[in-house]
């Protein structure tokens, strides 16, 4: 770890100047991720702003009659908070598939949005990576990249968002809030990761001097029929190959709206509208979950090593698609504790 | 004459440092005044300055699970944050769980179904399942397994965890 020097914001305002002087200066809440990669010598910031003081830890209803998630609240707090779970089961069961207990218990809702991504090159300071140094090359490429991007990929970068949470995210259309020294302003959770073009150093569109204070989601009601389903390696405690949050909104048997994200294929939470559109006034059959998967990977491209996550994506929607018609919305990691 | 690493540059470059601060930490119920650089981890101040050294670094990478603690009764990986950020809070450790005397729950579970071999991991093992125990939602074997994956065992001795985690939360409910 390089040297900095350590201060304690306890204002939101004095916090955003404070972070505007340089763009080596850099907020830690959690530390799960920035501290991991300071010890890698990737990130060096030369001075650490602690925002653990803000008050950001509500989970509370929002005016548009949502729930406003404190961007300090801890992802553990938020994954067991009553509201969470009863309104929002998706989200709940999209956090707790993520790192482990102890790290969600450190991990805040802000901190999350911010993960970097786990490809092994980004890691690896001898080799070329755009991410890490604009400019070097991407050695992930015509490398080892199994676990990498099919999604909106580009020449410079095929590396994948790692977050479960903001694929939950995505898919039930929260915004984020986030304040600047111009002042507040709301983002869409889709505008609010990027695609990695020819400039994968940047992973979001915040500016420099920007923090995200909340996370807004709104009133409506996918508690009923939704499921994230991830698939991985083993099944706790590592990253996506694939997952996907499916949510239904159905009258009988006829899906009134859906919804429908990805993680682990692309350099953001991947929802695609268009195949939401699909869905609308379809009957909830398989039939119908075939076409739209089929529409989601329409554009997919396979690197030398992870073509197989076009098939598994593709197959992932359709499963995903039915346990949230069927109501039957368990994680790979819980499913022997429910008899 | 070659240029050879001296002290005066080695003391240039440490006056370049940012200084230490007072860091004023509460561990298994005693205040503790340390003069830390910020830099230094919740662990590293736990080993290299206070020698509670029951708590172990394994990755220092938040992968492994070895140096857990509790910090407001909630388990964490004290690699992964900053003493400094810890100002106020309650931190335990395994040395606060029990005494070699009156062993805690779990400390004596562990004892009685060998729920160990080398004993590296054990620590943050006992530390994350006081954690687990905390926050009740784990019911079942399975659910136990789930949320302690955090903590790698590289003996393998997960099935005797299992057991002596399973005795305590079996006994907590009786």
């Amino acid at each position: 770890m390089n040297s900095f020097t350590y201060t304690r914001a306890e204002a939101v305002e004095a916090a955003v100047r404070e972070k505007s002087a340089s763009d080596q200066v850099k907020f830690i809440a959690g530390g799960t991720n920035l501290l991991d990669l300071m010890k890698e010598n990737i990130e060096r910031p030369t001075r650490l702003i602690d925002i653990n003081h803000l008050p950001l830890t509500q989970i509370e209803a929002s005016p548009e009659g949502g729930l406003r998630l404190g961007a300090l609240a801890t992802n553990a707090d938020t994954a067991w908070h009553p509201e969470v779970e009863k309104r929002y089961p998706l989200l709940s069961q999209a956090i707790l598939a993520g790192a482990s207990p102890q790290l969600r218990n450190m991990a805040t809702n802000g901190g999350n949005l911010f993960q970097r991504t786990r490809c092994y090159y980004f890691y690896d300071l001898a080799t070329p990576c755009n991410k890490r140094e604009p400019g070097s090359g991407c050695s992930a490429i015509g490398g080892y990249n199994r676990i990498l991007g099919i999604l909106g990929t580009s020449e410079s970068c095929i590396a994948t968002h790692p977050s479960d949470m903001c694929v939950a995210l995505a898919a039930l259309a929260a915004t984020v809030r986030v304040t600047g020294q111009n002042g507040e302003r709301v983002v869409k959770f889709e505008d609010f990761h990027r695609l990695p073009g020819d400039t994968p150093q940047f992973d979001n569109t915040l500016q420099p001097d920007e923090i995200v204070t909340a996370i807004d989601l709104p009133a409506e009601d996918f508690s009923r029929n939704f499921s994230y389903l991830k698939l991985r390696d083993r099944t706790s405690y590592a990253f996506a190959l694939v997952s996907v949050a499916a949510a239904l909104q159905l009258d009988g048997n006829t899906i009134r709206e859906g919804r429908l994200a990805l993680g682990g294929v692309a350099h953001k939470p991947w929802r695609d509208q268009e195949a939401e559109n699909m869905l609308r006034g379809q009957p909830a059959t398989e039939d119908t979950f075939r076409r739209v998967a089929a529409k989601v990977v329409e554009n997919a491209r396979g690197y030398s090593h992870n073509t197989f996550k076009i098939e598994l994506a593709k197959r992932a929607i359709v499963r995903a698609l039915k346990q949230a018609t069927e109501g039957q919305p368990v994680t790979e990691a819980f499913q022997n504790s429910n008899p | 004459m070659p240029e050879t690493f001296t002290t005066s540059s080695g003391a240039a470059a440490n006056a370049s440092l940012p200084p230490t601060r007072a860091v004023k930490l509460r561990i298994n119920g005693v205040e503790k005044q340390l003069q830390l650089a910020p830099w230094t981890t919740l662990l590293d101040a736990l080993r290299e300055y206070l020698d509670l050294t029951g708590t172990k670094k394994g990755c220092d990478h938040g992968q492994c699970g070895a140096c857990t603690v509790l910090v407001d009764g909630k388990r964490i990986n004290s690699c992964l944050t900053l003493a400094v950020m810890k100002e106020g809070a309650d931190i335990t450790t395994i040395e606060g769980l029990g005494t070699e005397d009156n062993l805690s729950p779990l400390q004596q579970a562990f004892v009685d179904h060998d729920a160990f071999q080398c004993g590296y991991c054990t620590p943050g093992q006992i530390c994350s399942a006081q954690g687990l125990l905390n926050e009740g939602k784990a019911k079942t074997a399975a659910e136990i397994r789930e949320l302690m994956s955090g903590n790698l065992c590289r003996c393998g001795a997960y099935s005797n965890i299992l057991s002596a985690v399973q005795e305590v939360l079996d006994n907590q409910k009786a």
